[in-house]
């Protein structure tokens, strides 16, 4: 199971992104995204906006829940008050397309039991939601500074090891 | 001196790996504190009516009117809204979180929340404006500002009303919702004697067409 995470501002800019693997079933903590997708998953998190933009009315939820998908890749939404979205997508290992692009990978033998193997499940939905609301915590807390404007960059070193640390516990 | 001590290589090892980003010396950041405010941890209303005049003052310095100055003081107040929306709303119970999705649930949000966090009470009035050429207006009414409580408006600037920061407090939260608005603070207090609310404040919430028909279209389902 692998992972990307970013932030997205009001206008559609990014604020942050990290990439990380499943820490859960023995997982090192490490992406496994092949080579030729990785540098797919910016398009297909951001081509999800869309999507975002048509659930947001309908559900007054932060979280949106897993709102699209593109072959092996999910994307789930959580969607701040001020509009800033947080998208995560995840890509189970074993089975699909992606996973065969991935190749041999030691990975692929243990994802079966995994709480990723099944993207759309309850435990998944619930183990996602908790960590974007870790994150939603200190992403308020990132604003908080006075010298934090809306939409800027999130740069801080610490605010990504909580992010990783999120990673870590929930996924 | 032991809080010297155990700050002094905390900060050290972590410039070595953190390329440039300075520590405080306790080695606690932002993402440190909590959240939450106890209830009891008010402001003094005197540090704050003495940090607002200097506000204003800072914003009449480079100004030509007053409506340029009511201008100044909106804009200052725009960003603490931006942010008052998200705190306001991680500090709700986790159950009853909820994004506000029509212009009611923002304005009701307002009224009780923000004014709640800002003010210690709910504004005391919400009213739609029975125009029907201006259905798009709203007004949140508050009889006795407590930005205003110790500013003397002199006679020649008698259309200013310093609760304009206040507006622009409740537009960072309309516009950070993408509720986009105007608000602007208007003083209808009569002058005469007796007269039981003189510093009556009416904040004029005026939202951009777009809200209007997104509101029609959501209603719809």
């Amino acid at each position: 199971m692998s992972y990307y995470f970013a932030i997205i501002g009001t206008q559609d800019n990014p604020l942050f992104e990290y990439e990380f693997g499943t820490s859960k079933q023995g997982g090192d903590g490490q992406p496994r995204f092949s080579e030729q997708a990785r540098h797919l998953n910016q398009f297909i998190l951001h081509s999800s906006l869309d999507i975002v933009e048509e659930v947001q009315w309908t559900s007054n939820q932060l979280y949106l829940k897993a709102i699209d998908k593109f072959f092996n890749n999910y994307i789930s939404c959580f969607l701040t008050a001020g509009n800033t979205k947080f998208l995560l997508l995840h890509q189970p290992t074993g089975g699909g397309a992606a996973a065969a692009a991935a190749g041999g990978n030691s990975s692929s033998t243990r994802s079966s039991t995994s709480i990723g193997a099944n993207p759309t499940s309850a435990a998944t939905e619930e183990a996602v939601k908790n960590f974007m609301g870790e994150v939603y915590e200190n992403y308020v807390k990132a604003t908080m500074s006075p010298f934090y404007k809306v939409n800027m960059e999130i740069k801080s070193p610490v605010f990504r090891a909580r992010v990783a640390a999120a990673g870590r516990k929930y996924l | 001196m032991a809080h010297l001590a155990t700050g002094k290589p905390v900060g050290g090892s972590k410039e070595q790996s953190g390329g440039g980003l300075r520590y405080p010396t306790n080695g606690k950041t932002i993402y440190h504190r909590p959240l939450n405010r106890s209830k009891t941890s008010e402001l003094s209303q005197a540090s704050f009516a003495y940090l607002f005049s200097e506000m204003i003052s800072y914003a009449q310095k480079r100004v030509t009117g007053i409506q340029d100055l009511e201008k100044r003081l909106n804009l200052q107040g725009h960003p603490i809204g931006l942010k008052l929306l998200d705190l306001l709303l991680i500090r709700e119970p986790a159950r009853t979180q909820a994004r506000p999705l029509n212009i009611i649930a923002l304005l009701h949000f307002i009224k009780i929340n923000i004014w709640q966090h800002l003010f210690g009470r709910q504004a005391d009035r919400l009213e739609k404006s029975s125009n029907p050429d201006t259905p798009d207006e709203y007004m949140i009414i508050d009889n006795e500002p407590l930005v205003n409580a110790y500013v003397s408006v002199p006679r020649e600037m008698s259309q200013l009303n310093c609760a304009a920061f206040v507006a622009g407090i409740i537009e960072g939260v309309c516009d950070g919702a993408a509720f986009p608005a105007r608000v602007t603070a208007h003083s209808v207090g009569g002058k005469e004697e007796g007269e039981m609310w003189p510093g009556k404040t009416v904040f004029l919430v005026k939202f951009q067409p777009e809200v209007l028909e997104r509101e029609a279209l959501i209603g719809k389902g």
